[in-house]
């Protein structure tokens, strides 16, 4: 199925698909009377009756992929886990949302965290494994204390500990507050923080399947993606992949964030367009256009209002030159200087960079340099080319993906506004103005008049 | 050689001392704690993060006893403690204050508004990046993206949400919090301390009546989708919990429980704008300093 002919009919009511956000609206919403009320646990009984081989078969054939960025199919990811080895194994979910404008999975655990521990123990049933973790980034306590309510609310109705609805599964499951680091999104660094060391990615192979937490065989999946299974399971295959694209099956949720009017959390089948989104929602902030926006977080190559009509799934956005990443929609109008943005962004890498491959601990640090130079005023034309191959020594040369998102804002703010950075060269200063900006900026004058 | 190398705040290779031990009895209570997160674990060594979160509650920074402390539990050396210490953010080095506020100054929030609250509150409390009031409270730094983009600009306090925050709403913000009135986040508990918070991130959870409630379900952006698939209207309003912006009738009252510091302001009529921009709260009124 594709959305073709949807694509007339802009009606919210059509183009949007709440699953997981469907009852955050309601009282108590993050509580286990209101999740099962709404028919939860209800996937997690259909999976137990189910051999674990046919569970993984099954959400393979769903079709679900990887939230968190890379979109690797998650039924894949369980399969590839030796069975019958004698170890452990180990579920662990990523958490640790940092990625600059992500913010689906932080709603999702403080409304809803038991589609979660359901997806979880389904997981685990799966891939035979008896002890889970949720490495939460520790600067959210809100959602710390729901998590830590909810696994106990679990916990007290049988739904973790020993023999899971009678099933004979067993299952722990740990919450784990992290300290502060972006680099512990990327899943072999957050193995490495997990077990008590600085987060620093690992070489691989061997990939966590095989050695992951404690060398033991590990399943590392975004908070979003296993909180999809319970819906797959309860509504099925079929249901799922009547939403999205062959390739890109399914909902998801898109965060639509910065100057527009209504920014927020906007659950729809993967394929919608963010001239979509827009129009339903209110489209910029009045007066204002659309100058520049990343599909999925800051490391995802930047799209100009050229791309409002690229379909959001793992396929359209590919072949637009970008990735789906986080489905992080960071819309900035057209006060905004793409230069300060790329300056901080990339701060922020050079910030973040845990040390370990020197391209990216060196080259983020020198990017900053130029690009803070430019940014005052103080560039030259050739540091126009610097910066870019200083982006292409980085893209690719280290153990992880943030060099590469490092490399992103750079090589695309330069395709799409190089005339912008000689502005700044030529001009000897920034040409905006940052008042403009704000959130506040238009609000002034209409309530002082 | 008439000063010591370290007189002269320079190590010449003389190993420093080993740090004092905690008093038995603190010692004794916050063992039990250690090892009920070393419970937790296959291995040990994964309770490091949640036990330097536990020293840094009892002392609010993680000090040489508390890293001592934490390798004596594991079983590890103080260098592979201190390691992983001065890696993580979040692991104050040096004493602090009661609350620590950090402004999100990454790209989006900062050109939303982030970048010139952060520049207000530094005039406005006298401290850099990184410093505390002589009064102890308030700690001031800029912090990277919280997760929340869709609530910016965001300033949290001791890891509360503080959403849709503006240059004024930050200042009184700051003189609450330095004042001693409860203040109440727009998502999360009631602030405690932030050494109540790091006991929270160890792993042990808020214990007061009504933590978990509070701000109730989501916080308003996070349901204009859903109520735009609904086919209501209008999609939520920000009734914004501490600043005087244009409001419109609260319409999510069912969802948002207004905070104590939270009060209507005289600008509740409905506004031409606000139509097509309602999860922005408006400006202050008259922008302090400018």
């Amino acid at each position: 199925m594709t959305l073709a002919p949807e694509l007339k009919d802009m009606s919210p009511e059509k183009l949007l698909a709440p699953v997981l956000s469907a009852f955050w609206d309601e009282d108590r919403s993050w509580t286990l009377d209101v999740y099962r009320r709404h028919e939860g646990y209800e996937g997690l009984r259909k999976a137990l009756a189910m051999s674990p081989d046919d569970l993984i078969a099954y959400v393979k054939d769903s079709g679900l992929r990887g939230r968190g960025g890379a979109g690797f199919p998650t039924g894949m990811k369980w399969q590839f886990i030796p069975q019958g080895d004698g170890k452990p194994h180990y579920l662990v979910v990523n958490a640790d949302e940092s990625e600059p404008g992500t913010c689906k999975d932080i709603p999702l655990l403080f409304a809803n965290p038991h589609s979660l521990i359901e997806g979880m123990i389904i997981a685990c049933y799966a891939i035979r494994s008896s002890h889970a973790f949720i490495y939460l980034r520790g600067e959210v306590v809100p959602v710390l204390r729901r998590l830590h309510s909810a696994v106990a609310e679990a916990y007290a109705a049988g739904y973790l500990g020993k023999n899971i609805l009678g099933s004979g599964l067993d299952l722990d499951i740990t919450v784990h507050a992290g300290a502060g680091a972006y680099i512990c999104g990327e899943e072999t660094a957050l193995l490495d923080s997990l077990e008590g060391r600085r987060g620093q990615p690992r070489l691989r192979p061997p990939f966590p399947a095989v050695a992951g937490l404690y060398a033991c065989p590990t399943v590392v999946n975004n908070v979003e993606s296993i909180a999809s299974v319970p819906a797959i399971l309860k509504n099925g295959k079929e249901w799922f992949r009547s939403m999205g694209s062959e390739k890109s099956p399914g909902f998801t949720l898109y965060s639509l964030s910065g100057h527009v009017a209504s920014p927020g959390q906007y659950e729809a089948p993967l394929g919608i367009t963010l001239r979509q989104l827009l129009e339903m929602s209110g489209g910029m902030r009045p007066g204002h256009r659309l100058k520049f926006w990343t599909p999925g977080g800051s490391s995802t190559p930047m799209f100009t209002d050229e791309h409002l009509d690229v379909p959001l799934d793992y396929e359209g956005v590919g072949a637009a030159g970008s990735m789906l990443g986080t489905k992080a929609l960071q819309c900035f109008d057209e006060t905004t200087c793409v230069v300060r943005a790329v300056t901080r962004w990339t701060e922020f890498y050079a910030h973040e960079s845990c040390g370990k491959c020197t391209p990216c601990r060196e080259g983020t640090y020198w990017l900053v340099q130029l690009l803070r130079d430019i940014e005052a005023g103080k560039g030259v034309m050739s540091d126009l080319d610097k910066l870019n191959d200083i982006a292409d020594n980085i893209n690719g040369k280290s153990f992880c993906a943030l060099g590469d998102g490092a490399a992103s804002p750079i090589f695309s703010s330069l395709k799409y506004f190089r005339e912008e950075y000689e502005q700044h060269i030529t001009g000897r200063g920034c040409p905006f103005d940052p008042a403009k900006s704000t959130a506040w900026a238009d609000h002034r004058t209409e309530v002082n008049a | 050689m008439s000063t010591s190398s370290s007189e002269r705040g320079v190590s010449l290779g003389m190993p420093e001392l080993p740090a004092p031990d905690y008093p038995d009895d603190v010692r004794a209570r916050l063992e039990r704690d250690a090892r009920e997160i070393i419970a937790r674990y296959p291995d040990s060594r994964s309770a490091l993060l949640p036990l330097l979160h536990l020293v840094q509650s009892e002392e609010g920074h993680v000090t040489r006893t508390g890293m001592r402390f934490c390798a004596d539990m594991l079983d590890l050396t103080t260098a592979e403690v201190t390691a992983v210490a001065t890696f993580y953010t979040m692991y104050r080095r040096r004493p602090s204050g009661d609350y620590q506020v950090g402004v999100c100054t990454n790209t989006l929030c900062a050109v939303m508004g982030g970048d010139a609250i952060f520049e207000a509150l530094q005039e406005h409390l006298g401290v850099g990046n990184g410093e505390t009031t002589d009064d102890g409270k308030v700690t001031l730094e800029h912090i990277e993206c919280n997760a929340a983009c869709d609530f910016a600009p965001v300033v949290m306090v001791n890891w509360e949400f503080f959403d849709n925050q503006t240059v004024d709403s930050a200042k009184r913000l700051v003189d609450d919090l330095r004042g001693g009135a409860q203040v109440a986040p727009t998502r999360g508990a009631p602030l405690c301390t932030f050494k109540e918070t790091a006991r929270i991130l160890a792993g042990f959870p808020d214990e007061r009546a009504g933590a978990v409630e509070a701000t109730g379900s989501a916080g308003p952006a996070s349901l204009v989708g859903l109520r735009l698939a609904r086919g209501e209207t209008a999609p939520a309003r920000v009734v914004h919990p501490r600043e005087g912006g244009p409001h419109d009738e609260p319409q999510d009252r069912a969802v948002h429980e207004p905070s104590p510091a939270e009060h209507l302001s005289s600008h509740d009529a409905p506004q031409d704008t606000s139509a097509s921009d309602p999860a922005h709260p408006a400006g202050p009124v008259a922008e302090e300093g400018e």
